[in-house]
């Protein structure tokens, strides 16, 4: 949770490395990557093209996304050479997370 | 530990110079301009003759000069630099940031117009653009002053519960080329008074890595900006702490406020920097004649000593603000301050602004007895913004 101006550091420093992991920048995201996996061919284009590494795989099969990180840029659903790949807009979600 | 002053003839610049001598900063990083410029100069001969260890940086610009003193006192240095209006204004991103990372750096401003016209004299607009920076400004009205300030200013500065940066100002030419007898204390004595800097996440200590100056947004800025504020609150119990202190090892004695002859005076006037002394010698002159008048010197301008305002300036008849800079569209910065810290007193003086000496007019004394006379003919109306020494 967020902190009072008593409990941080002065001048806005960050006091420790490596606290970029703990920003989950997929709170940004306004479209969802949803994969139909009955499509995908496991080709790995999205893996390869995701400019966050939000491609799960595991053994060259393709898992699916990481939401934490998944900003929704699309590129894995515009590389897809099967349309495996759908965007769905965030809102579409707001309800099932509350 | 004995104290043996020498006391010397210098210019202004010189007396600023000779304190950063004896301060001895690891870095310093400076940019020549008119009237500034002798400060750095005297010090780059301090650096060349191996007299001081700094590491000097001649920089192409002073956004460069000040960027470069802001990355010097995150890596743990103590880092200084001067200047003077136009350079300032160049500065003015980095001079923002230099707050708000609450870095201890430690500027003499050398007072000067802000162009245009292009001028080189003395005016107040050059700090008076910086005043919601987030630095300390204090004002020097004597070069001994300018040079206790640029000591007593590290100190400040640095102090764990302030960690924000210090202007000290002194007027263009009238102090930085003007020579006044000064007093020099003892090298070891400053150095002692000063100490080691203790620096505050030091990008040095690479055992303990860091990140400064990384993207703040909605999240956290605001926090940050209310730290900045609770900063400057806290100069005002820090800053008595160190002027006792300073008082005690080198025997001169300097508070927020400065009154002079105010114990009955009915008639105060207000004023920042080396004006003070002309205001003096004409209160010296009024009480001869038997008027009850006095005045009020603002060592420190930011942040505001209302407090102190408003215990020496309620129930006095008036009080006459002078301004060196304008505000313009709306009232004048000093008068403005004044004003407001009068609004909640019990019995609330009439008021008078007067804005005199820009791009280094004259300011005489029959200026200034002019001003008084308003004042003790009752001739004072607080929404009006008058002139000393404009041809009307």
């Amino acid at each position: 949770s967020l902190k009072s101006w008593k409990e941080i550091p002065i001048g806005g420093v960050i006091d420790k490395p490596g606290t970029a992991r703990e920003y989950k920048t997929g709170a940004w995201r306004v479209m969802r990557p949803i994969l139909h996996k009955e499509k995908c061919i496991d080709c790995m284009f999205c893996w390869l093209y995701c400019p966050d590494q939000a491609i799960i795989q595991e053994g060259g099969i393709m898992k699916g996304f990481n939401y934490d990180y998944c900003k929704g840029c699309g590129l894995c659903a515009n590389v897809c050479p099967k349309q495996a790949i759908e965007m769905r807009p965030e809102t579409e979600f707001l309800s099932e997370e509350g | 530990m004995e104290r043996v002053v020498e006391r010397v003839a210098v210019t202004g610049a010189e007396a600023v110079a000779n304190a950063m001598r004896q301060i001895e900063p690891d870095v310093v990083a400076a940019y020549p301009i008119t009237p500034q410029t002798p400060i750095v100069e005297y010090f780059a001969r301090f650096v060349a003759d191996g007299v001081v260890r700094t590491e000097m940086i001649p920089v192409e610009s002073e956004h460069s000069a000040m960027s470069a003193v802001v990355g010097a006192a995150a890596a743990g240095a103590r880092a200084m630099t001067a200047t003077s209006a136009n350079g300032l204004a160049l500065m003015h991103e980095i001079v923002y940031i230099a707050a708000s990372y609450r870095l201890p750096i430690v500027m003499p401003v050398v007072n000067r117009a802000l162009s245009g016209p292009i001028n080189i004299h003395c005016d107040h607009s050059d700090a008076m653009a910086e005043r919601d920076s987030g630095w300390i400004q204090l004002f020097a009205e004597t070069n001994q002053e300018a040079y206790d300030f640029t000591i007593l200013a590290v100190r400040l500065a640095e102090h764990e519960d302030v960690r924000l940066p210090v202007m000290v100002n002194l007027d263009g030419f009238i102090l930085s080329h003007g020579v006044e007898p000064v007093e020099f204390y003892p090298d070891e004595l400053v150095k002692k008074f000063v100490g080691e800097l203790k620096p505050m996440y030091p990008l040095l200590d690479t055992e303990h890595p860091v990140t400064w100056g990384p993207l703040d947004l909605y999240d956290y800025y605001f926090e940050h900006k209310r730290q900045q504020i609770e900063a400057m609150e806290n100069v005002k119990k820090v800053f008595p702490e160190i002027a006792k202190e300073f008082e005690e090892t080198f025997g001169r004695k300097y508070w927020f406020v400065e009154p002079y002859r105010m114990e009955d005076a009915e008639h105060v006037m207000v004023a920042l920097g080396s004006t003070n002394s002309t205001i003096k010698y004409v209160v010296d002159e009024l009480r001869e004649e038997g008027y009850k008048v006095g005045s009020l010197k603002i060592w420190m301008f930011r942040p505001f000593p209302k407090e102190q305002l408003q215990e020496l300036l309620n129930g006095r008849k008036s009080v006459v603000v002078l301004d060196r800079a304008v505000s313009f569209g709306a009232e004048a910065p000093l008068y403005e301050a004044v004003k407001s810290a009068l609004y909640e007193v019990a019995a609330r003086p009439m008021l008078g602004s007067y804005v005199y000496g820009l791009g280094g007019r004259d300011i005489k004394p029959e200026h200034i007895r002019k001003a008084f006379e308003d004042a003790i003919n009752g001739n004072l109306i607080a929404d009006e913004q008058r002139y000393l020494g404009l041809r009307e």
